[in-house]
């Protein structure tokens, strides 16, 4: 694309397009992470890392929805000691941004990993704390103001590069934790994670997913996820990445009106392959052109006109 | 990039209709499912035994309605549960998923080990009327586990079979990758089929390569979405559950520090082939 129109720039991470591939997608190495890029990613989010390796659940680990997937993979991880050596390696072969997303069970561990995962050579930190399948991690984390500003602060004071934080929908108020993360000292938020969900055969009157619960992502959430979007941008003043059932450039396009400054595409790999963020930043293109804007910041929150 | 309509491919039940025992480690299991009886050679379905897992197993038979077979080795807690059912019961499908084997005219040679057989015996059916010229090379350690024997000698009866146990209790008394040197040195075929134990496998695509000669292996790996999202499979840059599971010897030479060296384990991380 020759036209400067989708660049953006969110808290310093610099994209010549605004699709970035959403955590727990591939996501474990170089190679798979440069296949995302000759698709048409600005950016990549690698699987989420914590301090120890973790297996993860037996499977089924997802299970399909109507109009989307539901997962509970249960954060499979080599853990942050090995991973280093993948994040080097990613660093030095690819030609966007990479953001590594970060689990724990502690401010300590958040902070500890997300140092590891800098000094590697990661560009920014995307903070999981919306994972909705595992215990005393993720959305247990990021259901709580307090100690999700602590986690935010503490990470805050240890690395100097981007803090991203990914909130979960599973809450009664997403404004009041993006605005505690924003308090903590984030320089971005992720919105949303998945939605917690789950799957009933009828047959053997069984949950299907072996974790019983997990999150729904996809089609499905797309709606949800744009309402969280806009009742955020209308609180907080941080630059906001949608995700959440985004498949094509008018589902990116939805996510900019309402206030987002870029979009994460999770689910939509499996259903459209890897060259989805080509086609969705293609798309983009086409409309802020035909629109009349000069480029994709001009219409961030453009559906909250009064 | 083939696109999936996933949205096509749900979890469904169904019941056991058929059970047989093959050797002391293998059985063969039989029930009806329309998705999977349409299967093609190579590739596979994902069946969940309800409360345990949720496993890749390779087709070895759709008879293009609904009747579907696999062929599952006593190997774990999973397969162990599935041997341990009975006509009847309820176990789930999702598939089929992955990619097949090219069909080919000419002559054309069928290498397999263990259960590997079972993908391959699928192949052979789609191929004895449409390949000039068959020839099944089949190994293992023992006369007992040679799998669908009977089978394969009715199917190749008029083309031809080879055998080789490691004891020589059936057939010749070697690896079957010697055998399999021998008739490339006297005869040209125009495709090699592989699956198999990865050690076995590598050798295969080693003579395939000296004598020139196309090929296509069936990988296994790790699965868990098996819909190209979760990572697990990965080799090199391709998800064996979406670009694979059949690679050809050119895309196989793409990862050759991994083929036959190493697989993901269920933390991600790359461990070394049991």
């Amino acid at each position: 694309m020759k036209s400067n129109r989708l660049e953006v720039n969110i808290a310093g991470l610099k994209l010549a397009n605004p699709t970035m591939l959403a955590s727990g997608i591939l996501g474990y190495s170089t190679e798979t992470l440069e296949s995302i890029v000759s698709g048409g990613a600005g950016a990549v989010v690698t699987k989420s890392v914590g301090l120890k390796p973790r297996m993860g659940y037996a499977n089924p680990t997802v299970v399909q929805a109507e109009f989307g997937l539901i997962n509970a993979m249960g954060l499979p991880n080599p853990g942050i000691d090995n991973f280093v050596k993948e994040i080097r390696e990613a660093r030095n072969a690819l030609k966007v941004s990479l953001i590594v997303s970060v689990y724990g069970y502690s401010a300590d561990e958040y902070a500890s990993v997300s140092h590891k995962a800098v000094v590697a050579g990661a560009d920014a930190v995307e903070l999981n704390v919306s994972c909705p399948h595992v215990k005393e991690t993720g959305s247990e984390i990021g259901q709580n103001s307090r100690i999700l500003r602590e986690i935010v602060r503490k990470v805050r004071t240890v690395i100097g590069k981007t803090v991203i934080v990914k909130l979960s929908p599973n809450v009664t108020s997403i404004v009041e934790l993006a605005e505690a993360a924003a308090q903590g000292g984030a320089d971005a938020l992720t919105i949303m994670n998945t939605v917690k969900a789950m799957a009933i055969d009828v047959e053997t009157a069984m949950p299907v997913l072996s974790n019983k619960a997990g999150g729904l992502s996809g089609q499905a959430v797309k709606p949800i996820a744009l309402r969280c979007v806009y009742d955020v941008f209308e609180r907080v003043k941080l630059p906001i990445i949608g995700c959440g059932g985004v498949a094509s450039w008018r589902d990116a396009a939805e996510f900019f009106l309402a206030g987002a400054s870029a979009v994460q595409i999770g689910t939509a790999v499996a259903t459209k392959g890897p060259t989805v963020f080509r086609a969705v930043a293609i798309g983009l293109d086409n409309y802020v052109r035909r629109q009349g804007f000069k480029g994709v910041n001009d219409i961030v929150g453009l559906s909250h006109r009064k | 990039m083939s696109v999936y309509r996933i949205a096509n491919n749900q979890l469904r039940t169904t019941q056991i209709l058929g059970i047989k025992t093959e050797s002391r480690t293998v059985k063969t299991f039989t029930f009806k499912d329309r998705k999977c009886a349409k299967a093609k050679p190579g590739q596979f379905l994902m069946l969940w035994i309800p409360g345990v897992d949720e496993i890749p197993l390779s087709i070895m038979n759709g008879d293009g309605n609904d009747m579907v077979e696999v062929a599952v080795r006593n190997v774990g807690e999973a397969t162990n549960a599935l041997h341990n059912m009975k006509i009847g019961e309820i176990i789930g499908l999702r598939g089929p998923f992955g990619n097949s084997f090219t069909l080919r005219s000419g002559n054309v040679l069928l290498v397999g080990g263990g259960t590997g057989v079972a993908p391959l015996l699928f192949l052979a059916r789609k191929l004895v009327n449409r390949a000039s010229r068959l020839v099944f090379v089949i190994g293992a350690k023992t006369k007992d586990e040679l799998l669908y024997i009977s089978e394969l000698e009715k199917l190749c009866s008029r083309k031809r079979l080879i055998a080789a146990t490691e004891d020589g209790s059936y057939g010749a008394k070697c690896l079957a990758t010697t055998p399999l040197d021998s008739l490339l040195q006297k005869e040209h075929f125009s495709m090699v089929y592989t699956c198999g134990p990865e050690q076995m496998m590598c050798k295969v695509v080693a003579l395939a390569k000296r004598y020139k000669i196309d090929l296509e292996a069936s990988l296994e790996r790790l699965m868990r979405c098996a819909i190209g999202l979760c990572g697990s499979c990965v080799i090199g840059r391709y998800r064996v559950c979406r670009d694979g599971p059949v690679f050809t010897k050119e895309r196989l030479g793409e990862f050759e520090a991994e083929f036959g060296v190493s697989k993901r384990n269920f933390d991600g991380r790359k461990v070394p082939l049991g």
